[in-house]
């Protein structure tokens, strides 16, 4: 394990590490953490490293407590942050929901395993909905980032924390078991982390010399409520038109578009490049970030396509974002593997032949 | 060119370890790769593996179904895993380890009594190290120079005493 990096070189670290080593560079100075498989080693590094780089670790009593804290955190105007697992998550949400309804940044992290429930500690993608469409109760979206690879979780970790600040909104990193445990190569680059004023809404030591700032999701009044939803919602209009992310690979001449994100297409992409050998036009888009969804980079890739195949660990949940990115124009084909099962590419593939012979 | 190579053994035999060698040999060299442990259920019975992706290329799934080299540091291990490698690929096991056991007659079998002579030589626990060093004789993946820096980098500074022990079991697994 890296003690101090060195920006430029590189190290062969596991996906929890690398987005933990990220956080703190990008100047996260609290983590609120309660352990679960498979995200640990994002907290066991904090709480190695924490202490001798200026932060705070704290592993919490239990979740509730963790984001909690994260909400304090963040309404001080530190960059913070909290990591857990699926099930973990599911306990935060309400957290979540509150520090939504009081515009406070802040980055979540969660390594997906199976579920419903304890589920199963092997990577899944089952929480798409819970992150994209459901975080908590009540009218709002959260930025959610998806990773494919080591240098990602690195990589969009620090993103994250400067689009939480500039949107003044919660930015969740959804990652799996498979990106959380393994090892790539990764490099940190030397980039300064992008400067907020908070000065305007802080909650933090100010001697009496301005008025008090308030952090709040409580408004008895509902037009006044509604106002401030409105208002959050014209934020989110601006984040869906500047802020969609994706990548495409192959996607040119593609007859057959696969459409994953994260674990899953790490796998299709496999596939593609196997069908492409065997003459079959596949391709692959890949979301960067799921919210906002890249419905404008979809459709645009999806242009020349015959039919799209759907890919997720999962029993199909951003397939209704991709149908409803394309106004349900083609058909959407999908092939998932759930409960912690994650699909060969040879899966994938039969699945492209078989869509192949149809078209 | 991607060769995928599944290490597996009992906990403690240090098959993390190897792994993490040859991931550090392939980084040290500039290839892409991956290192994936097992850390699901399978890991609290005792056994404990990993699947480690090197290439020039991009790596798609890190998760490895058929093997192109195993290596194999128990019974258990070796009865769950020779089954997926490659036709044509190669395995490696310690023979010290298991007896009876079954070869693949279209793989290449290299049997390496590495416990038994990681003890003669004592070169302790280094058992994991002579068997890395047979595949890389076998393959020629990896030169000894490249090995040392990978040492150099995956063994924490304060037991890097432990590195010239590590060099002469991989050694000793290239003249057996």
């Amino acid at each position: 394990m890296a003690e101090n990096t060195k920006s430029g070189e590189k190290y062969l670290m596991k996906g929890n590490e690398a987005l933990a080593e990220a956080a703190i560079r990008a100047g996260c100075k609290c983590f609120f953490g309660y352990p679960i498989t498979p995200q640990t080693e994002l907290a066991a590094y904090m709480a190695k490293q924490m202490p001798k780089r200026g932060g705070v670790f704290l592993q919490a009593e239990s979740e509730l407590a963790a984001v909690n804290m994260l909400l304090g955190a963040a309404s001080s105007g530190v960059r913070a942050m909290t990591s857990s697992s699926s099930p973990g998550i599911s306990l935060k949400s309400e957290g979540i929901s509150y520090m939504a309804g009081s515009d406070l940044p802040a980055v979540i992290i969660n390594v997906q395993r199976g579920g419903p429930g304890l589920g199963s500690i092997q990577p899944s993608q089952s929480d798409y909905f819970q992150a994209t469409h459901a975080m908590g109760h009540g009218d709002f979206n959260i930025l959610v980032f998806a990773p494919n690879s080591v240098q990602e979780m690195a990589d969009l970790a620090a993103l994250a924390f400067d689009k939480a600040d500039e949107y003044r909104i919660p930015a969740m990193i959804l990652a799996d078991g498979l990106l959380g445990q393994m090892m790539e190569p990764v490099s940190f680059h030397e980039i300064e982390p992008a400067h907020t004023d908070k000065s305007g809404w802080a909650a933090n030591g100010h001697k009496n010399k301005r008025a008090h700032h308030i952090i709040n999701s409580l408004y008895l009044d509902a037009p006044t409520l509604e106002k401030i939803v409105r208002e959050r919602y014209e934020r989110y209009a601006i984040i869906e038109s500047r802020e969609q992310r994706s990548e495409s690979y192959m996607c040119e001449d593609a007859e057959i578009l696969v459409v994953g994100y994260g674990a899953a297409a790490r796998v299709a992409k496999s596939a593609v490049a196997q069908a492409r050998a065997e003459g079959i036009k596949a391709g692959l888009f890949r979301p960067i970030t799921l919210y906002p969804f890249p419905k404008d980079a979809l459709r645009e890739a999806a242009a020349g396509a015959k039919v799209l195949l759907d890919t997720e660990l999962s029993m199909g949940q951003m397939i209704e974002d991709v149908k409803l990115a394309i106004n349900c124009s083609k058909p959407v084909e999908f092939y998932g593997r759930t409960g912690g099962v994650v699909p060969t590419p040879g899966e994938i593939l039969e699945k492209l032949r078989e869509l192949n012979g149809g078209i | 060119m991607e060769i995928s190579i599944i290490l597996a053994g009992f906990g403690g035999q240090g098959i993390l370890f190897a792994g993490k060698v040859l991931a550090y040999c392939a980084m040290e060299e500039g290839k892409k790769l991956t290192w994936l442990p097992s850390y699901g259920p399978e890991m609290r019975g005792g056994t404990a593996n990993c699947s480690v992706c090197i290439s020039d290329e991009d790596i798609g799934s890190p998760i490895i179904q058929n093997p192109d080299i195993l290596v194999a540091m128990n019974g258990p291990s070796y009865e769950k895993f020779i089954g997926a490698v490659k036709s044509g690929g190669k395995v490696f096991y310690d023979s010290s380890m298991m007896s009876g056991v079954e070869e693949r007659g279209d793989a290449d079998m290299y049997a390496v009594p590495a416990s038994d002579l990681a003890e003669k030589h004592e070169l302790y626990g280094g058992a994991n190290m002579i068997l890395l060093g047979k595949l890389l004789e076998i393959t020629g993946l990896f030169s000894d120079e490249t090995v040392e820096r990978a040492l150099k980098k995956c063994v924490a500074p304060k037991r890097a005493r432990l590195i010239p022990y590590n060099m002469q079991a991989v050694a000793l697994g290239r003249k057996s």
